[in-house]
């Protein structure tokens, strides 16, 4: 019977076109805002890293003191001292620090202008930690941490631009005219929201070119090309700067199971507790310990005009389906004589359900379509509403193009349910004997 | 075939109740032609549409073919509409953004046949009332005469054991409604049984049996009832 319902539904959209095309408008359009926005939405509330992310953990230590945090938040970084420290003991399989720094990048074609690139100075832990997808070679070592060697990992797109995409493990790059040896070449990698840098992003950047070893950094005094926030003046020159209690680094951990994770927050409290009693701070230990999803909702990284455009769309969709209701109603309710006859010749409510349900879903394709359209061009216009690293995010995939059509029908089917009761109660006798 | 004892059927409001059939009893037996007349408001369209099973009834008792159907639900009711009972309605009722072979195939669908049988079945129908040929042709195509034939055709595809005819000939003009009649004696004497709703003496008198309804109870049952033949079906299989 399907087909036959679908045929009298295709034949009863083509009956009336005008009634079926503001229909098939109110379900597309309705749509196609709330999937526009609901792009942008998934885009920024998506877990970065969902194979791991329930194992790596951000670590906060209140060094300010409660009259310079707000609502009790220890600060979103730490300092140097705080960092160092709890890195050297060793309490996460494992851990690594991470801020980011500006260089350049000289070519070796001394007729080529040098490149400003983003990087990052962190620890060899972080390309396994993260997962970070290597196309050759591999992240440093922690010997070469120890050893404060001169190695970088580099992104392809500067490996295309530098080698044009051969293999250079092992070759140099000189970064602000030092030479950096080659271990590994990683894809063009940068997980968004950018969960291991959210204080200095705000969650959202194309990512690094470049990453050298923490230790080497510090070396060289590579600066800290991100936020930087103290309470008191740090006084002159780099040794007062990492002796300072200004914060500007990321510490994260990788504790595989809970009870680690509990064990390691346990730890970074007593660290606190340490500190006061050794008269640094005078207050209460007051630390934080979260997973990346926890990380990323404290931060507040989903843009609320991404919250609120959702909603307001989410209301644009129910106010599409309440006119589609009283479109379809008018429809239904003008074919009651056929409803009349169909229920007299044989037809159960049942019957009536199935065909005018299925009429409906035809409404909703056809809906779905004019969304998926109409999507596409929203998710072109984006960029006119949020920054351009939001904006860029928010695409369609095959996800994205299913769920239009799913909504869109069952957005179809919600609108059908009561104008289809109400042709199902149409009582056959009154239709045939007031014809 | 249809039998129906002290049958009741009240219309209630908040200030009122009407009787549309009080105490109302008949008896058709299979094979039977019985013409139903009485004036405007008599309550004899009500009868037809309790006797097709497409209103309830508020009090006394209804067999169908032997089956009380007072406590069917609607999917059992549909059922023996579909399979037990053809419809010819006065206003004919074919629904016009079907061609004239969809129409017919109504009733079939809801019954899952298989589209060669339904196929089969419908062009016999058509060919029964003599409009093979239109089948391509929509409702608003068609003379009046022709619609209601087609409306018979519709009635007669699915082999019913009862037809009910209310005003079969209302719209039609003389010419027409004699070749509508002339139809429906036809399938009578093919063993049909059929229960007409009429207000017309002449057509009445055409019909083996009539019973006079006014207010709601019959008040004649004239003469005992001349078989023609009786064949179980209508004879278009």
């Amino acid at each position: 019977m399907f087909s036959y319902y679908l045929q009298l539904g295709l034949r009863s959209l083509r009956r009336n076109p005008v009634l079926t095309g503001l229909m098939i408008m109110a379900i597309g359009f309705g749509v196609a805002a709330s999937m526009t926005t609901y792009s942008v939405f998934r885009a920024t509330s998506r877990d970065p890293i969902p194979q791991k992310s329930s194992q790596l953990y951000m670590t906060q230590l209140d060094n300010w003191g409660p009259e310079h945090i707000e609502k009790g938040e220890p600060p979103p970084a730490l300092t140097y001292k705080d960092a160092i420290a709890l890195l050297n003991a060793h309490k996460a399989k494992r851990q690594a620090i991470t801020y980011p720094v500006g260089v350049s990048v000289i070519p070796e074609d001394p007729s080529r202008l040098p490149v400003r690139e983003g990087a990052y100075a962190t620890g060899s832990d972080f390309f396994p930690m993260f997962d970070v997808p290597f196309i050759q070679g591999n992240g440093w070592t922690r010997e070469d941490d120890d050893k404060h060697a001169s190695v970088a990992v580099i992104s392809k797109s500067l490996n295309d631009k530098l080698f044009n995409g051969g293999q250079s493990v092992g070759k140099q790059v000189n970064l602000d005219g030092r030479l950096f040896r080659i271990t590994g070449v990683i894809q063009d990698w940068a997980p968004q929201p950018l969960f291991f840098d959210v204080p200095n992003t705000g969650g959202f950047d194309e990512g690094a070119s470049v990453y050298v070893p923490f230790n080497r950094a510090i070396d060289l005094k590579l600066p800290n090309d991100g936020n930087n926030n103290c309470v008191a003046e740090p006084g002159e020159g780099w040794d007062n700067y990492l002796r300072s209690e200004c914060i500007w680094l990321s510490l994260w951990s990788e504790l595989p199971s809970k009870a680690e994770a509990n064990a390691y927050r346990q730890y970074i409290q007593g660290y606190a507790a340490t500190q006061q009693a050794a008269g640094r701070f005078r207050w209460a230990p007051n630390t934080r310990v979260r997973d990346v999803m926890t990380w990323l909702d404290v931060q507040k990284v989903i843009p609320p005009e991404s919250q609120v455009s959702l909603l307001v769309s989410l209301g644009f969709l129910v106010i599409c389906l309440v006119n589609t209701i009283g479109l379809l109603l008018a429809k239904f309710m003008r074919r009651a004589p056929e409803i009349g006859v169909r229920r007299a010749l044989g037809a159960s409510r049942r019957d009536i359900y199935a065909q005018f349900l299925i009429e409906a879903g035809t409404i909703g394709v056809a809906g779905g379509v004019l969304g998926l359209l109409l999507t596409g061009l929203g998710i072109l216009g984006v960029g006119l509403v949020f920054p351009e690293p939001i904006a860029r995010l928010a695409t369609i995939d095959p996800v994205l193009i299913l769920l239009t059509l799913v909504v869109a029908i069952v957005a179809s089917l919600v609108a059908a349910f009561y104008p289809t009761w109400r042709a199902a109660q149409v009582q056959p006798a009154w239709q045939l004997k007031s014809n | 075939m249809l039998k129906m004892t002290h049958l009741a059927k009240v219309y209630r409001t908040e200030v009122v109740e009407t009787y549309a059939l009080r105490d109302f009893n008949i008896d058709v037996k299979e094979g039977e032609f019985v013409a139903v007349t009485g004036p405007s408001g008599s309550g004899k369209t009500t009868f037809l549409t309790i006797a097709g099973l497409l209103e309830t009834f508020t009090g006394g008792q209804y067999h169908l073919d032997g089956v009380e159907v007072s406590q069917l639900d609607d999917n059992a009711r549909s059922r023996i509409r579909n399979e037990k009972i053809g419809f010819i309605f006065q206003a004919f009722n074919l629904i016009p953004d079907l061609n004239v072979f969809d129409n017919v195939e109504v009733p079939l669908r809801y019954r899952g046949m298989k589209a060669a049988e339904r196929k089969q079945r419908i062009m016999d129908a058509l060919e029964r009332v003599g409009l093979a040929s239109r089948a391509k042709h929509y409702p608003a195509e068609l003379s009046g005469g022709q619609q209601q034939r087609v409306a018979i055709a519709r009635a007669l595809a699915g082999s019913p054991r009862l037809l009910l005819a209310d005003e079969p000939t209302g719209n039609l003009d003389t010419q027409m409604a004699r070749g509508v009649m002339e139809l429906l004696e036809e399938i009578h004497r093919e063993g049909a049984t059929i229960v007409m709703v009429t207000h017309d003496p002449e057509l009445a008198a055409r019909a083996q049996r009539n019973v006079h309804v006014i207010d709601g109870q019959v008040v004649d049952l004239a003469e005992e009832p001349r078989f023609h033949g009786h064949a179980a079906h209508v004879a278009n299989s």
